[in-house]
């Protein structure tokens, strides 16, 4: 356990983090301890504040997009695992139920991608039929390639993830509390805010760190689903590394894994996860 | 603090998917009374209890609590309040917040719901323990948390669902006899659901014991001890021997069983048979016998007639008892 923690995680982070102070040219990188990967991201960006430089704007972006599918991920994740635990009463429904919500990972996360095309092109269903119920007179461009249709896909992707922690927190309520809560007169939404939600804490915690780590290094999903024109920190990473600046790819990454980091630390605070798992 | 209320039952039915839990009962329970629940498990009971509470609905029938029919009202406006088998106890709530939840919900500002709820610990002797969450609890506090919970909106009935079950025995005594304090201190309707006969003697006004989703018999403990109506209260209640005399079954109290020298004469019944088990009790010997016809049976010897006599296991035996002291069975 502990061999592979340090293999497959540990000296490859080390390793990112040393080749983050490397300097390099346009073809080697070159042994030294120098911010020039820090430094050079942020080129220009002190003396033009308070506009936003490019990067400082990408990962504002970022974070913001983050912050967007964490909440909707969290709405629906709640909801649905809410359900299943509470208003489903077979067992073998509630299995039946949470088979289905793993349907979006039964293909390839490209096939997946590629799925919303014919749905949200310019010619595509959702507005052939708008047109065609008279509610728009020309194709609705935001639907694809843009910041809605990388919300939508990656809420589509991940909600699953923010389901299983919350729907286990939920299985773990002894029902007899929401019996006693009802006893002593707590409406609905009472014993929801009241109850459930402080006893799903770990879950919703756990679900939010998957969420949040998933969604601040992704490229792929953003950079298909926003037709290549909205950039994120994984976007800037991918750039760097095709231009083989190896140094300037491992200094945003440890960026990135700083704010991730960062995010996790607070919610972390807010509940002990250690001691629910 | 509040006022104690009566409680009624009229044909009361419930009935799940595929069986009848409960069959139709008819119960007055007056006002102030401490009354015991008590039956096997599956009886009926706890869903009796629950139906009372408005955690289950009657499938037919009324539940009145003082003048008010109260079978379609939700658990908080029947001035019921439940203590839950296991306690059911907020675990991430401390004791004071946990006692001061009902008050919460009906909006009453922090400072006047946590007076109140410290007041209930006081009365609970949990005074100490108010900061704590209840996972650092024993399982008798957290009885008392619960009882404190239940009692904070002053209920009229406190339903209490098998309460003593989860304690250890020295603990559960020592609790049966707070929760009879509190009751007459109090003063309202205690309804207590249980499957122990001696917690249901020791506590209650009224005993109503059920069977198969229909009352057996109903009264306080000393009629039901000394008159039970069949052979299965005779059974259940303990104590008593069932008897065949003749072609019906009579029911008599162990300790009114006599022994008869072997060779004696007897002019009332007897019986006669083999010693097959010898318990000591403290507070009189436990002496289990099968009669030649077959019959299981046990009499109470107190320790100085058994000395006169010592028994061992296979001695042949002659019991007797009064008639007077032998009860019918319907």
């Amino acid at each position: 356990m502990a061999l592979a923690f340090t293999i497959f995680f540990v000296i490859p982070l080390v390793f990112v983090i040393i080749v983050s102070f490397w300097d390099y040219n346009e073809y080697q990188m070159i042994p030294a301890f120098v911010f020039r990967g820090y430094v050079e991201s942020f080129e220009g960006c002190y003396t033009r504040l308070p506009e936003l430089c490019t990067i400082l704007a990408t990962y504002l972006k970022t974070v913001k997009l983050c912050f967007i599918v964490w909440l909707i991920t969290l709405l629906i994740g709640f909801t649905v695992a809410y359900f299943l635990a509470f208003h489903v009463k077979s067992k073998t429904w509630q299995i039946a139920l949470s088979l289905l919500c793993t349907i979006p990972f039964w293909t390839s996360n490209v096939i997946r991608m590629i799925a919303w095309i014919p749905l949200l092109g310019r010619n595509g269903l959702v507005n052939s039929a708008l047109i065609d119920m008279g509610l728009v007179t020309s194709p609705i461009e935001w639907l694809l390639y843009s910041e809605f249709s990388i919300v939508l896909a990656l809420v589509h992707l991940f909600t699953f993830f923010m389901i299983v922690p919350i729907f286990n927190s939920m299985m773990r309520i002894d029902k007899r509390l929401i019996e006693a809560a009802y006893d002593a007169g707590a409406t609905g939404w009472q014993t929801l805010w009241n109850v459930i939600i402080p006893l799903c804490k770990p879950g919703i915690v756990i679900g939010s760190i998957f969420v949040i780590t998933i969604v601040m290094g992704d490229f792929i999903t953003i950079g298909v689903m926003g037709g290549q024109q909205v950039a994120a920190a994984g976007k800037i990473i991918e750039v760097r590394l095709n231009a083989l600046q190896f140094p300037a790819a491992a200094a945003n990454a440890v960026i990135l894994l700083g704010i991730t980091f960062l995010i996790i630390t607070m919610l972390n605070k807010l509940v002990d996860v250690r001691k629910e798992l | 603090m509040s006022l104690a209320s009566s409680v009624e039952l009229i044909n009361v039915t419930k009935q799940f998917q595929n069986s009848v839990a409960v069959d139709a009962i008819d119960l007055q329970i007056a006002a102030g009374t401490y009354c015991c629940l008590l039956g096997p498990s599956g009886c009926g009971k706890t869903t009796t209890l629950r139906m009372i509470a408005g955690h289950e609905a009657a499938t037919s029938g009324d539940i009145i609590l003082g003048a008010q029919n109260v079978t379609d009202l939700p658990p908080a406006k029947r001035g019921t309040a439940m203590m839950f088998q296991s306690y059911a106890l907020f675990p991430h709530l401390t004791v004071i917040n946990n006692v001061a939840f009902a008050l919460k919900m009906r909006g009453v500002a922090k400072s006047d719901r946590l007076e109140k709820a410290a007041k209930l610990l006081h009365l609970v002797d949990m005074s100490p323990y108010a900061e704590r969450l209840p996972a650092q609890l024993s399982g008798g506090q957290q009885q008392r948390v619960a009882l404190a919970r239940a009692l904070i909106t002053e209920p009229q009935v406190l339903l209490l669902d098998e309460p003593l079950s989860a304690l250890d025995p020295f603990l559960r005594i020592r609790m049966r006899a707070e929760l009879k304090r509190l009751q007459r201190e109090l003063g309202i309707t205690f309804i207590h659901v249980t499957h122990g006969q001696d917690e249901a003697m020791a506590l209650a006004d009224k005993i109503v014991l059920m069977n198969n989703g229909k009352i057996a018999q109903v009264g306080s403990p000393r009629d039901v001890y000394n008159a039970p109506r069949s052979e299965f209260v005779a059974r259940f209640i303990g104590g008593h021997n069932v008897l065949m005399s003749g072609t019906k079954n009579i029911a008599v109290r162990f300790d009114q069983m006599k022994l008869l020298g072997s060779k004696a004469k007897t002019k009332g019944p007897s019986l006669s048979g083999h010693v097959s088990e010898i318990e000591y009790q403290g507070n009189a010997f436990h002496v289990s016998m099968k009669s030649d016809d077959g019959q299981e049976l046990a009499l109470h010897l107190a320790e100085a007639e058994f000395d006169a006599a010592p028994l061992d296991v296979g001695s042949l035996i002659i019991t007797t008892w009064d008639p007077a002291s032998a009860h019918a069975l319907g």
